[in-house]
């Protein structure tokens, strides 16, 4: 019986008056990996930035482990939850291992300086993600795939049981974006992670996740498993356009492939 | 780990020169002037003018511009780190404009008020700083996604909106109000004594203390607002201590000293190209730098013309304005990411 670990009820979220989120009820359990995919403009990025708490004045509930999310401390919710930003213009002047290592900041005190289990998650976290190699080098020198891994690194070193991630694999070439993945799947199943991956690649939802929650114009449009979820019945209407399926060569499991224009 | 070494010791040989170079300037300044001071006369203070210039006007005078220097690039750089924008100081965003119009009203009204030791002036300018951080603040919150361009935008407003009216306050004063305002505004050290370090000094230390305590938020903030929050910062509640204490700083300085142009953008610049973005380290230099930097000025201001004196805004704005330049088609601007 799989346990809940974020619950929303009611959620709403605008944005200057304008509706992005619209009456979201969903329930995300201990240690899966959701994907959460959809059109431009759905509300995928307003979503878990309310779950991480950057967005913080929707109404309606969401709970985390049986508490509202509302009446943690920001510090205390750091040790639960780590969010992901987009890779595109993290170009901050800070090292790599300056930046993971600003990561343990929930778990300092003030004043103190890092400890030695601080430079152990961070070095941890490097050679987790394959970054050690670099890590004297600026964010604002690294290449797409690389500063993707150091952010990723950052969650790590954060050490928390949910990670939210928003479009890991946009904008890097197939190879990085397959390492990533590799790197994701490798986090949920080492470490029993929860993860929540925002992302607009249908494939890597399917591949990827247990469950896929689709959002469309700011409502829930669908949330169930992979195998439901890859239909035309499904994501004809989420996308408004047809798709071609056919089942993966190696794992079997149904895929979206290019249409011929 | 090898490396990790060579960093810190290239750390360390900076810090090393940069606090030779702030001995060397702060403590050769009182040498420095149109009056020349023997070493025996500053043994001997009672009986020798020298030993008088030196310790009831150059000292006082040396350690105003350390104090200004330092609370004005500790400014800047609080404000560079939360806006991220190397532009965004005390300066362009019109809080030293918003402290200046504290403190020409109370001129021009001619008021006479002190409290708890601090003369209304002081008072006053603590006020528009306040005021006008507060406008720029609300601007901030009023729409989610408010850019830095904007934001700017709306500094450089304020900035000149509250320029007119110093101006405007200034074109109905007497002449004498008048003249006090003008000579004020452009910016100068000429205080004397230590009553002047005494009302300057609360204000300094406990800004720069507000400021030291939080360069961990400082560079999260760096990152990213929503990074610094998802890693636990309360960013809002930051922002605002930062504030007060940024108004502290500018408010105290500006009231003393008029508003000194260029050394909250520049000295934190220049420091974190030389010592990195992290603000444990950064704050430091810029504490040293800034105060090293406007002793130099204010030292180069009443030498030069001797025995006139020009006004250290003078100086720091015409080193300030090529910077600034500068910094606009530099390259590292960008790459900075700041």
């Amino acid at each position: 019986m799989p346990s809940a670990i974020i619950e929303l009820n009611n959620f709403n979220y605008e944005i200057d008056g304008k509706p992005i989120l619209k009456n979201l009820c969903c329930t995300i359990n201990k240690g899966e990996h959701l994907s959460i995919i959809g059109p431009n403009g759905a509300g995928k990025t307003t979503l878990i930035k309310c779950i991480a708490n950057i967005f913080q004045d929707g109404t309606g509930a969401i709970t985390l482990k049986g508490r509202p999310l509302n009446t943690y401390p920001q510090k205390e919710l750091a040790k639960l939850i780590s969010y992901v930003p987009q890779a595109e213009g993290a170009n901050f002047p800070f090292t790599v291992s300056e930046f993971v290592l600003l990561s343990r900041y929930p778990h300092l005190s003030p004043f103190s300086s890092p400890s030695k289990e601080d430079f152990k998650a961070l070095h941890q976290a490097l050679k987790q993600t394959e970054t050690a190699e670099f890590e004297h080098r600026k964010m604002n020198t690294l290449s797409g795939g690389q500063k993707q891994r150091v952010l990723i690194a950052a969650a790590l070193a954060q050490q928390t049981e949910i990670v939210l991630l928003d479009e890991p694999t946009t904008f890097l070439d197939p190879k990085h974006q397959s390492d990533i993945l590799r790197l994701l799947k490798a986090m949920h199943e080492k470490q029993d992670i929860t993860i929540i991956t925002v992302t607009h690649d249908i494939n890597h939802a399917a591949t990827l996740s247990n469950r896929i929650l689709a959002l469309k114009e700011g409502s829930i449009a669908f949330f169930g498993s992979i195998k439901e979820c890859m239909t035309n019945d499904i994501l004809q209407p989420i996308y408004d356009k047809e798709f071609l399926f056919i089942n993966h060569p190696v794992s079997n499991l149904p895929i979206v492939i290019p249409e011929t224009l | 780990m090898n490396t990790d070494n060579t960093q810190a010791s290239r750390f360390r040989y900076k810090f090393i020169w940069l606090i030779t170079a702030t001995l060397f300037i702060i403590g050769g300044a009182p040498f420095i002037g149109m009056t020349y001071i023997p070493l025996n006369s500053i043994l001997d203070p009672q009986n020798t003018l020298e030993g008088q210039i030196f310790w009831s006007i150059r000292i006082p005078r040396v350690i105003i511009s350390t104090l200004a220097g330092s609370a004005l690039a500790l400014s800047g750089m609080a404000f560079q780190a939360v806006f991220r924008n190397a532009l965004a100081t005390p300066f362009t965003l019109g809080v030293a404009s918003g402290a200046s119009l504290g403190a020409a009203s109370y001129i021009w009204l001619g008021l006479n008020l002190s409290f708890a030791g601090f003369s209304g002036q002081t008072l006053f300018a603590f006020l528009g700083a306040t005021l006008s951080i507060s406008l720029v603040y609300t601007l901030t919150q009023i729409k989610k996604g408010f850019s830095t361009a904007t934001m700017l935008l709306a500094g450089v407003a304020i900035n000149f909106f509250f320029s007119s009216v110093i101006l405007f306050t200034q074109y109905f004063s007497n002449f004498t109000d008048s003249t006090r305002i003008l000579r004020w505004l452009m910016g100068g050290l000429e205080v004397i004594g230590f009553e002047s370090v005494a009302t300057l000094l609360p204000f300094v230390v406990i800004g720069c203390a507000i400021v030291f305590y939080l360069t961990r938020e400082l560079n999260l903030l760096t990152v990213s607002e929503e990074v610094a929050i998802s890693r636990g910062v309360n960013a809002k509640q930051t922002k605002l201590i930062l504030f007060f204490a940024t108004s502290l700083m500018v408010g105290g300085v500006v009231s003393l000293c008029g508003p000194i142009g260029f050394v909250g953008m520049m000295a934190p610049h220049i420091c974190r190209l030389i010592f990195g973005a992290d603000h444990s380290r950064l704050s430091i230099a810029t504490l040293l730098f800034g105060g090293l930097f406007l002793t130099a000025c204010d030292t180069v201001a009443r030498t030069v013309i001797a025995p006139a004196e020009m006004p250290v805004g003078i100086i720091t704005a015409l080193l300030g304005g090529p910077f600034f330049i500068w910094l606009l088609i530099s390259n590292r601007f960008e790459k900075q990411g700041m």
